[in-house]
């Protein structure tokens, strides 16, 4: 499992969204101010389906990058 | 979990009520129109109806009752039992489900009470109403079930003011020997209670005065404890965690394989929440309708709303097998799988 695979995964979720280009592995999720609530539930959901991991609100609270998502995820697999 | 069945019974007909009212998406202000586009995408909700001039439960549901019965035929006296599902009822007390049973001009033999449940309550309702008229003593019987959530909105709290949408709906069952009934899988979560919740009001935390200023929290939302909070991620996560799993208890339990199911009518909060859950099931579109799109978030009304307004055609001119299911607020949830023949599905109406 590919941390580039990853960022992948979730910028094609987002095609249409212009602003996702932006987003890299270091990306702090809370500060950047066009990531909203409802990108997070897409993430979710893609988690979900590309990995069979569901992540807990708490756990998602827990982590500030794509990178520390990413290893969480990882760690769950 | 609570697997049973229900023999006995039919639903003979449907009928739904919304407000006039449109309140499209695009036009809420509280939105950037980066927001709007990925929230009619994701959320899947483009317009809801919205009930004006002080239009309660109530008064959705009576109209919904008064067209079932006369495309039905039913006389009002016949009507044995009446069942309302709503979470925000015309008063504390007494339940709403009486009044109606005036309003209704039905006879003082009828039985009816409410019951407080949002979500999953279309489900549960019919669980009970079909429970009492199983044995044949009780033979007609009307579940009614909606609520008025945008009357528990704020204007400034964009996780909640565009997802909800008014409905009341009526539901006409009736004791039919022999008949296959209905099969239920029904499940609770209290741990859960907070997460989708009107904080203030009820005797834990009584109305006082900090109760209706509107509090702006760390994400920017903004909202009062008489509104309504909703925890969105917790709710996700438990709709992807739960509801296949209960519907594949549901059809195991009956030696039955979603293959053989004509349509699964879904409680519809959020497009994205029904899509990941179809996807993880292999369930194709066409078996899977939205009302959602229109009509937005619609409580324990949104699965006969579905009903009426995306499989009416279907429905009315044929048998057809079903599965509901209900999960959400408390947290409760619940699916059951059941048949219906040439069902009555009366045309939307508006008010």
């Amino acid at each position: 499992m590919k941390i580039e695979v990853f960022l992948e995964k979730i910028k094609n979720e987002f095609e249409d969204d212009f602003d996702i280009e932006k987003l890299t592995a270091s990306s702090k999720i809370k500060d950047l101010d066009w990531w909203s609530s409802m990108h997070m539930l897409v993430v979710i959901a893609l988690i979900d389906s590309e990995y069979e991991v569901l992540l807990s609100g708490e756990e998602l609270r827990s982590v500030n990058s794509v990178q520390e998502l990413f290893d969480l995820v990882k760690s769950k697999v | 979990m609570a697997l049973f069945s229900v023999k006995n019974i039919e639903i003979k007909g449907v009928a739904s009520s919304v407000p006039k009212k449109i309140v499209k998406t695009k036009d809420y202000s509280g939105f950037t129109s980066a927001e709007k586009k990925m929230f009619e995408k994701t959320v899947g909700i483009a317009e809801r109806r919205m009930a004006v001039n002080g239009v309660t439960i109530s008064d959705l549901c009576f109209e919904a009752a008064e067209k079932l019965l006369d495309s039905l035929k039913w006389r009002k006296s016949e009507i044995d039992i009446l069942i309302l599902v709503t979470q925000l009822g015309d008063y504390n007390l007494p339940a709403t489900s009486i009044i109606l049973q005036n309003r209704l001009g039905l006879s003082q033999k009828c039985l009816a009470f409410d019951i407080n449940l949002g979500c999953s309550g279309y489900v549960y309702g019919l669980s009970v109403i079909s429970s009492m008229l199983s044995s044949g003593q009780l033979k007609k019987g009307l579940l009614l079930a909606g609520d008025v959530s945008t009357s528990a909105m704020n204007f400034h709290d964009k996780s909640t003011y565009p997802m909800f949408g008014d409905a009341g709906t009526a539901t006409a069952v009736e004791f039919s020997q022999n008949a296959e009934g209905m099969k239920f899988n029904l499940q609770s979560n209290g741990k859960g209670f907070d997460a989708i919740i009107i904080p203030d009001g009820g005797l834990r935390n009584p109305i006082n005065e900090s109760t209706f200023t509107d509090v702006k929290d760390e994400s920017g939302l903004v909202r009062n404890n008489r509104n309504l909070w909703l925890n969105g991620i917790d709710v996700f996560n438990f709709s992807l965690k739960e509801v296949g799993k209960n519907i594949s208890a549901l059809l195991q339990e009956n030696d039955n394989s979603k293959d053989e199911i004509d349509f699964f009518v879904l409680h519809q909060a959020n497009r994205l929440i029904n899509e990941s859950i179809r996807k993880k099931m292999k369930i194709k579109p066409e078996f899977f309708p939205y009302s959602i799109g229109n009509f937005g978030n619609t409580s324990s009304a949104s699965i006969p709303l579905t009903i009426t307004t995306r499989l009416s055609d279907k429905l009315s001119s044929d048998k057809k097998k079903l599965i509901f299911c209900g999960f959400g607020v408390g947290l409760s949830w619940g699916s059951m799988m059941l048949s219906t023949n040439k069902l009555n599905c009366v045309p939307l109406i508006e008010i």
